[in-house]
C-alpha cells in the first residue's frame, strides 16, 4: 500500500489527545450540545405489553396538559413514514412507533413534546390507552416451525455427512447464548430539526455507524439521502455496537420535529435503554462435531436458532453472517455445514453489540473443542494444536469463504501457555480438586475477524434473490492544511470513546512530520461535510484497519503535493508552514498543472472483499487477528460463586498503533466477555414482561468484579491493511465466555452449564 | 426519570419539622440523604406530594454516646467513621451501597427506609438497638425488632420522624460476625446473616430472604440447618427459593463460627 512512514509516533502509546477534555468534564456529549434555538423535549410512552393491539389511544387529555406542545402518535408515524427496510423480508413492517399492535415491552407508542422533560413525562402518563393483550411469542426455538421463523437457509462445505461416518468421536450439544447487552454510561440522544421550507431533517444523535443506518432512516423517513444531515457529537459515553440502533429514534424524533413545528430534543434515560433500545441476539446453537482418535476436527455441523426480537432491524440479520467466513474458527477442518433460522419474539429487537456474533460461534466451537478432549483423554491445548491453521498457510481460505490473512497461531498459543504457566496451573488444579476443591482451567483459540465485508448480510438471501451485489467496508478522510500550516483531519469513523483522535494524529504525525499535538482531528461527524461511504462508523473493529487507511493514504496524498512543492521551489527544507502559504497565497509558484491549496480527501477499502459467490462463500472480513486465552478459575462449592484466579489473553492483531489503547481495548473487550460468562442477561418472564429492567437486577460487572488480566501481544502485519494492523476490540470479548465456561466445565466436572455462570445457577448445577 | 410534580421544604428545626409532618403525614417524605428515595421519585415508584427536606437540622446530627449505647442521629452519614466503633458495623458498612452512597446515604434513613436487603437493620435488631422517633405531640423508643414491619414497611407513625437511633456498644467477650452474599460488589445481598456469641449465648438474625431483617431462636449446635428451616424465601430474578433456603445455612453457619471464634479471641 505504500505508506512512507518514520518510525516515531505510529507503534507508541502516546497518550490520548481526548482525556485532558474528559478529564475537566469538558467533553461534549450529545447532551451538551444545544445546536438550536427553542428546542423542545420529548418523553416516549411506551408499551407495557409484549404483545397486543392497540384498541384505543387517546391523547387529548395530554395535549392539555401544562407546557406540552403537542403529541405524536403511532398514527402519525405510519402515515409519515416508511417501514424500515432490513436485510430480509418480514411480514411484520418495523416503524419508528407501533400502531395498531405493540410487539415488545418498552415500544414506543407515542412521543409527547413539552417545555421540558419534566413535563413531557407528566402528559404522558395522561394518554389514555386501552390494549387488548395477545399471545406473546417469547421462546425462539419452540415457535421455530411457525411462521414467526422468517429466515431459513442452510450451508454446506466439503461433505460433512461423509467427515462424521468416518469420525471416531461425534459429539451433539447444544449451547444456549443469552440476550446481553452493552450498558454503555451514556445512553440514546438525538436532537431533530425538521425544516419545512427546504424539507429536510437536521438531526444530532449520538449514533456510532454504520452509516449504511443513515439510509436506513432516510428511506424510511421518505427522504433523499442529502436531506437527511447526520450529525455526531465530538465525544460519545461509549456505545459498544448499541448506539447503531439509535436510528430509530432519529426518525421518530425527525418525525415529531416535523408534525409539531420545533426542534425535538430527546435523551433516553435507564430504563428505557435496559428496556428498548437494542441488545445481543440470543442464541441456540445445536453443534455436530465429528473428530478423529487423535484429535482431530474433521467436520462440524451448525443448527442455529437466532431469537433476533420483536422486528427484523437493519442490520440484521448481520449477527449471524458476520462470522460466516470464520464458521471454522481457527482450524483446518475443511467439511462445515450450517442450518441459520432466523425467529422473531416479543422482546426488544437485537442489533450490534460488542463481538457480534462472535461470543456466540465461540461458545458452540470452544466449548466441543474441550467436550472433545476430555471425552478422548486429550490436552486441550494439544487438540487446539493439532487443529490450528498453519502459519505456513496464509492467506488461508476457509470452506465458508473467509480468508485469513496472516498470523502464526501455534506461536500464540505458546505464548499464552507459557504466560499463564499451563502446565503447572492444569497440575495444580488435578491436585486441588483431589483436595475437594473447585479449581479448573480453561482454553479458548479465537480468530477475531476486522473489517466487516457489508455484502455478508445478503447471505440471509439465496444467491440469485440478493439484489444488487455489495461489498461495502471502505472508509473516507479529509485532510486540510491552512494558510498558516494548521492540519484538520475530518474522520467520520464516529469514535466512542476509544481514541481515534490520538491514534489518527499519530499517523498523520508520522506521514507529515509533526508531532501529533499539532494535528486536530475533527470526528463531529456530519454527512453533509464529511468524506463518508456507506460503511463509514465504528463498528467491526475496523479503525486500525479501513479508518487510519483513510488517513494514512490522505496524508500521503499532502505528503507527495508538498514534495512537489518543494522541489519545485528548489528548497526540501521549506518549512510546511512556507509550503501552506504558498499554496493558498500564491498559486502561481506552484508547479504546472498543481492545483492551488492544500487538501486531500481519500477513500480506502481493503482488497479481497468481494459480494457472496454463488456458492454462498463469503470473505465477511478483511483482517483476521487471533486470541488465546487462558481462564483459570475456583468455584466455591457452598456457593456455587466462581473466582476467577488467573486470566491470560494472548493476541496477535497485526502492528500495534497504539500499545497503550490497545491494552486498553482488551480490558474492556475481556470485561464485556467477562460480564456475558458469568454475570448479564436479559430476562423476560412467561408474559414477556421485562425483569431486568434496572441496573438492580441487570448486573453489569463493575471494575471490583473484574479480574486483572495478563496480556501478551505477538505482532504479525496484516497484508491486507495499510499500516499492518487488525482490529482488536472485541476478541477478548468473543473468547471470554468460551475460557471461563471451559474452567467452570474443569473445575466442576459437569458440561451441562448455561451463561451467564452466576452462582446461583452453578450451585444448581452442583445440586443436581 | 423524572419526579411527578412535587413541593419541597427544608424546615430549619425540629419543632418545624414536627408540624409539617403534623399538618401533611402520609402526604410526605422525608429527605435525608436521598440514595434510595431519590431514584424512587425518578421512578415514580414514590410520589409524596410534600418533600421534607431534613439536612438542615442541626438538632439531628449529634453522635454521642449514652448508657452503654451510640445514639446516632438522623442526619448521620454512612460514611462516618465514628460507626466504626462498632466491630459488626465495621464489618457491615462497606456492604452498604458504594463509597458515594455512603458519604451522602444516612444512617436513619437506611433504617427508616426499610429494604428487608438493607445492611444496617439487620445490624440494629441482631444488636437489640432501637429507633428514637418524634412527632409534634409524642415521643417513643421503639425496639428495632418491633419497628420493621415488612417490605419498606415499619412502626412508624405518618406524623413521626427517626430523630435517631440507639446502638449498644460491642460488650467485653462478645464477638459479632456479619456475612452476605451478593453477586456483585455492592448490590443488595440474595442472604446476609448477622450474629453476636458470648460463651453460650448467641443472638443471629438474618436478612433479604425474610420480608423484614428477623432475629431467630437458633440451635446452637446446628445454627444454619436450624435457621433455614425457619425462613421460606421467595425465589427472584437471579435465585430459586432452594438456593437462598441454602445460602441462609451457608451464611448462618459462617456468620455464627465467626462470632464465636471472635468471642474467644
Amino acid at each position: 500500500m505504500g505508506a512512507k512512514l518514520a518510525e516515531t509516533w505510529v507503534g507508541r502509546s502516546v497518550l490520548r489527545l481526548e482525556d485532558e477534555a474528559l478529564l475537566r468534564g469538558e467533553g461534549r456529549f450529545i447532551d451538551d450540545l444545544d445546536p438550536v434555538a427553542g428546542t423542545r423535549h420529548a418523553a416516549v410512552l411506551r408499551s407495557p405489553f409484549a404483545h397486543a393491539r392497540i384498541v384505543r389511544l387517546d391523547p387529548s387529555a395530554a395535549l392539555n396538559a401544562p407546557g406540552v406542545v403537542g403529541v405524536l402518535t403511532g398514527e402519525d408515524v405510519v402515515a409519515m413514514s416508511r417501514p424500515f427496510p432490513a436485510g430480509i423480508e418480514s411480514p411484520v413492517p418495523h416503524f419508528a412507533a407501533a400502531h395498531g399492535t405493540v410487539r415488545y415491552v418498552g415500544e414506543p407508542v407515542a412521543v409527547v413534546v413539552a417545555r421540558d422533560r419534566y413535563l413531557a413525562e407528566d402528559a404522558i402518563e395522561l394518554i389514555e390507552v386501552e390494549y387488548e393483550p395477545l399471545e406473546p411469542v417469547l421462546d425462539a426455538v419452540a415457535a421455530v416451525a411457525t411462521e414467526a421463523c422468517v429466515s431459513d437457509r442452510v450451508f454446506d462445505y466439503g461433505d460433512v455427512a461423509e467427515a462424521l461416518a468416518r469420525a471416531d468421536l461425534v459429539l451433539r450439544e447444544r449451547f444456549r447464548f443469552p440476550r446481553w447487552s452493552c450498558t454503555p454510561v451514556e445512553c440514546y440522544g438525538v436532537v431533530a430539526d425538521w425544516d419545512a421550507a427546504a424539507g429536510s431533517l437536521t438531526a444530532w444523535a449520538n449514533f456510532q455507524g454504520p452509516f449504511t443506518l443513515h439510509s436506513v432512516a432516510a428511506a424510511a423517513l421518505g427522504l433523499s439521502g442529502s436531506k437527511l444531515r447526520l450529525i455526531t457529537p465530538t465525544d460519545s459515553g461509549g456505545s459498544f455496537g448499541i448506539k447503531s440502533a439509535v436510528f430509530s429514534y432519529v426518525v421518530l424524533m425527525g418525525l415529531a420535529s416535523r408534525k409539531l413545528g420545533v426542534p425535538v430534543r430527546w435523551i433516553e434515560d435507564r430504563l428505557e435503554h435496559l428496556a428498548a433500545s437494542s441488545g445481543s441476539t440470543a442464541r441456540t446453537t445445536e453443534l455436530e462435531a465429528g473428530f478423529t482418535a487423535d484429535g482431530e476436527l474433521i467436520a462440524l455441523r451448525y443448527d442455529v436458532v437466532e431469537d433476533v426480537g420483536a422486528y427484523v432491524r437493519a442490520p440484521e440479520p448481520a449477527t449471524l453472517y458476520r462470522m460466516h467466513g470464520s464458521l471454522s474458527g481457527a482450524y483446518r477442518v475443511q467439511n462445515v455445514s450450517a442450518r441459520n433460522r432466523v425467529v422473531l419474539t416479543n422482546t426488544c429487537p437485537s442489533g450490534l453489540n460488542r463481538g457480534f456474533g462472535g461470543p456466540q460461534l465461540y461458545l458452540a466451537l470452544e466449548r466441543t473443542m474441550a467436550i472433545a478432549a476430555r471425552r478422548l483423554g486429550l490436552d486441550p491445548a494439544e487438540v487446539a494444536r493439532r487443529n490450528l491453521v498453519s502459519s505456513e498457510d496464509f492467506p488461508y481460505a476457509t470452506p465458508s469463504g473467509g480468508i485469513y490473512d496472516s498470523g502464526d497461531y501455534e506461536a500464540c498459543l505458546d505464548d499464552a501457555l507459557e504466560l499463564a504457566g499451563y502446565e503447572e496451573r492444569r497440575a495444580e488444579a488435578v491436585s486441588a480438586r483431589a483436595r475437594g476443591r473447585l479449581v479448573g482451567v480453561g482454553l479458548a483459540c479465537v480468530v477475531e475477524p476486522s473489517i466487516s465485508n457489508m455484502g455478508y448480510v445478503t447471505l440471509a438471501e439465496p444467491a440469485g434473490e440478493r439484489g444488487l451485489p455489495k461489498s461495502g467496508n471502505a472508509e473516507g478522510c479529509t485532510i486540510s492544511i491552512s494558510p498558516l500550516g494548521g492540519i484538520t483531519v475530518q474522520l467520520p469513523t464516529t469514535p466512542q470513546g476509544q481514541g481515534h483522535r490520538t491514534v489518527a494524529a499519530q499517523v498523520v504525525a508520522d506521514i507529515l512530520g509533526v508531532a501529533p499535538q499539532e494535528v486536530e482531528v475533527l470526528t463531529a461527524s456530519d454527512t453533509s461535510t464529511f468524506p463518508w461511504t456507506v460503511a463509514s462508523g465504528n463498528y467491526s473493529s475496523r479503525f486500525s484497519g479501513v479508518g487510519v487507511g483513510a488517513v494514512a493514504l490522505a496524508a500521503n496524498k499532502l505528503a507527495q503535493k508538498i514534495a512537489e512543492i518543494r522541489h519545485h521551489l528548489g528548497d526540501d527544507s521549506i518549512s510546511l508552514r512556507r509550503v501552506a502559504g504558498t499554496a493558498h497565497w500564491n498559486p502561481e509558484s506552484l508547479p504546472p498543472d498543481m492545483e492551488p491549496g492544500l487538501q486531500a480527501t481519500a477513500y480506502f477499502a481493503a482488497p479481497n472483499l468481494h459480494p457472496p459467490d454463488d456458492q454462498d462463500r463469503v470473505a465477511s472480513s478483511a483482517a483476521h487477528g487471533f486470541v488465546v486465552d487462558v481462564a483459570v478459575v475456583e468455584v466455591d462449592r457452598e456457593t456455587g460463586q466462581v473466582r476467577v484466579l488467573d486470566y491470560v489473553s494472548v493476541h496477535d492483531a497485526g502492528r500495534l498503533l497504539n500499545p497503550l489503547l490497545a491494552e486498553g481495548q482488551v480490558r474492556g473487550g475481556l470485561a464485556h466477555g467477562v460480564g456475558a460468562a458469568l454475570f448479564e442477561r436479559v430476562v423476560y418472564d412467561e408474559e414477556g414482561n421485562l425483569l431486568t429492567s434496572s441496573f438492580m437486577d441487570y448486573l453489569c460487572p463493575t471494575a471490583a468484579d473484574l479480574p486483572r488480566p495478563r496480556i501478551g501481544h505477538r505482532e504479525t502485519p496484516s497484508p491486507f491493511t495499510p499500516l499492518g494492523a487488525k482490529g482488536l476490540g472485541e476478541g477478548t470479548t468473543m473468547s471470554a465466555p468460551a475460557a471461563l465456561a471451559n474452567a467452570v466445565a474443569d473445575a466442576i466436572g459437569r458440561d451441562d452449564l448455561e451463561l451467564p455462570l452466576t452462582a446461583p445457577r452453578v450451585w444448581e448445577v452442583l445440586s443436581r | 426519570m423524572k419526579p411527578a410534580p412535587l413541593r419541597y421544604v427544608r424546615p430549619e428545626t425540629l419543632e418545624e419539622t414536627l408540624g409539617v409532618l403534623a399538618e401533611h403525614g402520609g402526604a410526605t417524605k422525608v429527605l435525608a440523604g436521598g440514595q434510595s428515595l431519590v431514584p424512587a421519585l425518578n421512578m415514580r415508584i414514590a410520589r409524596p406530594e410534600l418533600l421534607v427536606d431534613i439536612n438542615g437540622l442541626s438538632e439531628l446530627s449529634g453522635f454521642r454516646p449514652e448508657n452503654g449505647s451510640f445514639i446516632v442521629g438522623a442526619t448521620i452519614r454512612q460514611a462516618d467513621t465514628r460507626l466504626l466503633r462498632h466491630p459488626l458495623l465495621a464489618e457491615a458498612l462497606p456492604h452498604v451501597g458504594h463509597f458515594v452512597t455512603r458519604n451522602r446515604g444516612t444512617v436513619a434513613g437506611s433504617i427508616a427506609h426499610a429494604d428487608p436487603a438493607a445492611e444496617l437493620p439487620l445490624c440494629l435488631v441482631v444488636l437489640g438497638g432501637s429507633v428514637c422517633t418524634k412527632s409534634a405531640s409524642s415521643e417513643r423508643e421503639i425496639p428495632a425488632s418491633d419497628f420493621f414491619v415488612a417490605h419498606y414497611t415499619t412502626a412508624l407513625e405518618p406524623d413521626e420522624l427517626v430523630v435517631e437511633t440507639r446502638w449498644p456498644a460491642p460488650q467485653a467477650k462478645w464477638g459479632y460476625a456479619f456475612c452476605e452474599f451478593a453477586q456483585r460488589r455492592g448490590d443488595y445481598a440474595l442472604c446476609m446473616a448477622a450474629a453476636a456469641a458470648a460463651g453460650k449465648q448467641l443472638r443471629v438474625a438474618v436478612g433479604s430472604v425474610v420480608d423484614r431483617p428477623t432475629l431467630l431462636e437458633v440451635d446452637p449446635e446446628r445454627p444454619g440447618e436450624s435457621a433455614a428451616a425457619q425462613v421460606e424465601p421467595w425465589g427472584n430474578v437471579h435465585a430459586s427459593p432452594a438456593y437462598l433456603k441454602h445460602l441462609v445455612r451457608v451464611l448462618v453457619d459462617r456468620a455464627v463460627e465467626t462470632a464465636r471464634e471472635r468471642s474467644a479471641a
